[in-house]
C-alpha cells in the first residue's frame, strides 16, 4: 500500500520540515490545550453514547421479553381465575413461562411507596402473573381476546407503551453522544484552524526567507502541519489520559445507581478512548494543511 | 539567462518600470544604479519572479514568468541568489544551518566538507554556530551571500549588498562577487555607490545601467 505524498513526507524523517519553524509561539498551548480539553469532553461523550447504547439495548431486550398481566377479580375468585390464566398461558404458544408473583414479591413491589409493613393480604390488590416470551414470540392480540373469554378480569400489559419510549430516550441520548463527538471534533479543527492562521500570520519573515530560497508551498506547509499534528497528539494524549481517569474514578455500576453509575466503558468499549488522539491528529493534519495551503496561496 | 521585453511594472496607479528591454548574458556583471525609488528593487523582484510585470515579458531560463506555477517559480528560485540589503534569515537557526537552507528546501543533502569551505570562503568558518541576530552587517551580508551561492546559482542579485557595510567590507563583498562572476556566474548588483562601480570596472568587464524616468539605460562615460 502506498501513503499519499502529504502523509508519507509527514513521516519520513530525512524531511522534517518543522525545524524551519521557530519552536515556540502563542499558538502552541493554545494547539496543545484546545486538543487536550476537547479529547478529555470527547472521552466523556464517548462514555455518555456508549453507554446510552448499552441502557437501550438492554431496556428493548428487557421489556422485550416479559409482559404482566393484572388480574382484578372479587376476592373469592381471585385464585380460581388466576388457575384459568396459568392453564391458558401453559397452552399457548409463544410463551416460555408463566407464574404468579406471591404476596412477598407484590410486597416489594409497593414497598418503595407504602413501606415495609403493607398489608398485603388484607387490601384488594389484583395479582399479577408474569410471562416470559418465547421464540417466536406469542401473538398478544390473540392472547388478549383469548384472556376476555376466560379472564374478564384480567389484561395483559406487554410493555409496549413503557418499551418504546424508553427506548427511543436512550437512542436519541446515544444519537447525542455522537453528535457531541463529531460537535467536539468540529470544534477542534476550527480552533486548530485559527491557531495555524495565527502562526503563519507570526512568521511571515520566516516564509519570506523560505520562499526567497526556493522552497515550495507544500514544504512549508508541511512545517508547519507537522508542527500542529504533534502538539495535537501530545494534548489529545493528555486529555485522553486525564478522561480515562475520570471515567475510572466514577462510581461502579450497580443496580439501584441506575444510570449514572453505569456511565463508563465495558470490554472492548475500553479501547475507544486509545482512538482519539490519533483521531485528534488526523484532524489537526486535515485542519493545518487546509489552512496552510489556502493561507500561502493569499501570500504573495 | 533573463530577458526583459517591453516589460512595464506598475502599482497603485503609478508605473515604476516601464518599456525595460534588457537581456542578461550568461557571465555578465551587470551594476545597476538610480537614486532612491528609482526602481532598482522591482527590477531586480521582476528578475527573480517576486513581481509579475504588469505590461510586456520577462523571461527567466527561457520561460515566461507569467506562465509559470507556484512551484515553477520556487524551483526557478534555486537557481538565482538573492542578496538583500535588510537581509533575513531564520534567527532561531545557527548560521550554518542558515546559510544550507536552500538545500535543505530543495531536499538535498549538503557536504559537511563543502559548507565549511563555503563559510571560510566568505570568512565566516568561526562563526557556523552562531545565531544570525548576534552577526553584524557585514557578516550578515557574508552570510548571505554564501546561503545565495550554495545551491550553484547559475544568476546571483544584490540589492545594496554594501549598503550597511564599511568601505573595507564593501570592498570584501565585491571581491567575492567578483570572483563568482569569474567562476560564470551572471552578476547584477544594484547600488548606488559609483566609488563600488568604479573598483569593480577596475577588476572586470562590467556593464553599469541606470534607472531614470522609470527606463533602463546604459550609463555614460562619467563612471
Amino acid at each position: 500500500m502506498t501513503l499519499p505524498p502529504a502523509i508519507a513526507a509527514f513521516f519520513d524523517s530525512t524531511r522534517h520540515a518543522d525545524r524551519v519553524v521557530p519552536p515556540s509561539g502563542h499558538t502552541a498551548w493554545l494547539t496543545t490545550f484546545t486538543a487536550g480539553a476537547m479529547t478529555f469532553l470527547c472521552v466523556f461523550a464517548l462514555a455518555l453514547s456508549l453507554a446510552s447504547g448499552r441502557l437501550a439495548h438492554r431496556w428493548a431486550d428487557a421489556l422485550a421479553r416479559t409482559a404482566t398481566i393484572r388480574l382484578s377479580a372479587p376476592p373469592e375468585q381471585l385464585e380460581l381465575q388466576t388457575q384459568a390464566v396459568l392453564a391458558l398461558l401453559s397452552v399457548t404458544p409463544g410463551v416460555a413461562s408463566a407464574r404468579a408473583l406471591s404476596d412477598e414479591e407484590n410486597r416489594k413491589l409497593l414497598e418503595p411507596w407504602f413501606g415495609p409493613d403493607l398489608p398485603v393480604a388484607e387490601l384488594p390488590l389484583p395479582r399479577l402473573i408474569e410471562i416470559t416470551e418465547g421464540d417466536p414470540a406469542y401473538d398478544s392480540e390473540g392472547l388478549r381476546q383469548r384472556l376476555a373469554a376466560e379472564a374478564p378480569g384480567a389484561v395483559l400489559d406487554d410493555h409496549t407503551r413503557w418499551r418504546r419510549p424508553l427506548a427511543e430516550a436512550a437512542g436519541r441520548l446515544r444519537l447525542l453522544g455522537w453528535l457531541s463527538i463529531l460537535l467536539i471534533g468540529t470544534t477542534m479543527g476550527a480552533m486548530i484552524t485559527l491557531a495555524a492562521n495565527a502562526s503563519l500570520a507570526a512568521n511571515a519573515q520566516v516564509i519570506r526567507v523560505l520562499r526567497l530560497v526556493g522552497a515550495r508551498d507544500s514544504y512549508i506547509a508541511r512545517a508547519f502541519v507537522r508542527r500542529f499534528t504533534l502538539r495535537a497528539l501530545a494534548g489529545a494524549s493528555a486529555g485522553a489520559f486525564a478522561g480515562l481517569l475520570g471515567v475510572l474514578l466514577l462510581p461502579s455500576a450497580d443496580a439501584a445507581g441506575g444510570f449514572l453509575t453505569g456511565l463508563g466503558f465495558q470490554g472492548a468499549g475500553w479501547l475507544w478512548p486509545f482512538v482519539l488522539p490519533p483521531l485528534a491528529g488526523a484532524v489537526a493534519f486535515a485542519a493545518t494543511r487546509r489552512a496552510a495551503l489556502r493561507k500561502l496561496r493569499e501570500l504573495t | 539567462m533573463i530577458a526583459f521585453e517591453n516589460a512595464a511594472y506598475s502599482y497603485g496607479g503609478g508605473e515604476l518600470l516601464s518599456e525595460v528591454s534588457l537581456r542578461l548574458a550568461p557571465g555578465s556583471f551587470h551594476f545597476l544604479t538610480g537614486p532612491s525609488g528609482s526602481g532598482k528593487t522591482t527590477f531586480l523582484k521582476l528578475a527573480y519572479a517576486e513581481l509579475m510585470p504588469t505590461a510586456g515579458h520577462v523571461t527567466i531560463f527561457d520561460r515566461e514568468v507569467k506562465s509559470l506555477t507556484r512551484d515553477d517559480i520556487a524551483r526557478t528560485r534555486r537557481r538565482i541568489g538573492v542578496v538583500h540589503q535588510d537581509v533575513q534569515f531564520l534567527d532561531h537557526l545557527p548560521l550554518a544551518a542558515n546559510v544550507q537552507l536552500p538545500l535543505t528546501v530543495s531536499g538535498r543533502r549538503s557536504n559537511p566538507q563543502d559548507l565549511t569551505d563555503l563559510l571560510g570562503w566568505v570568512g565566516l568558518g568561526h562563526l557556523a554556530d552562531v545565531r544570525p541576530p548576534s552577526l553584524s552587517g557585514g557578516e550578515r551580508q557574508r552570510a548571505a551571500l554564501a546561503r545565495a551561492i550554495i545551491m550553484g546559482p547559475d544568476v546571483i542579485l544584490a540589492d545594496e549588498p554594501t549598503g550597511n557595510v564599511d568601505w573595507e567590507m564593501s570592498l570584501r563583498l565585491l571581491t567575492l562577487l567578483v570572483e563568482l562572476n569569474r567562476m560564470g556566474k551572471t552578476i547584477v548588483v544594484a547600488t548606488h555607490d559609483l566609488n563600488l562601480i568604479r573598483q569593480a570596472k577596475a577588476q572586470i568587464a562590467a556593464r553599469v545601467l541606470r534607472i531614470s524616468k522609470r527606463r533602463i539605460q546604459l550609463a555614460g562615460a562619467d563612471l
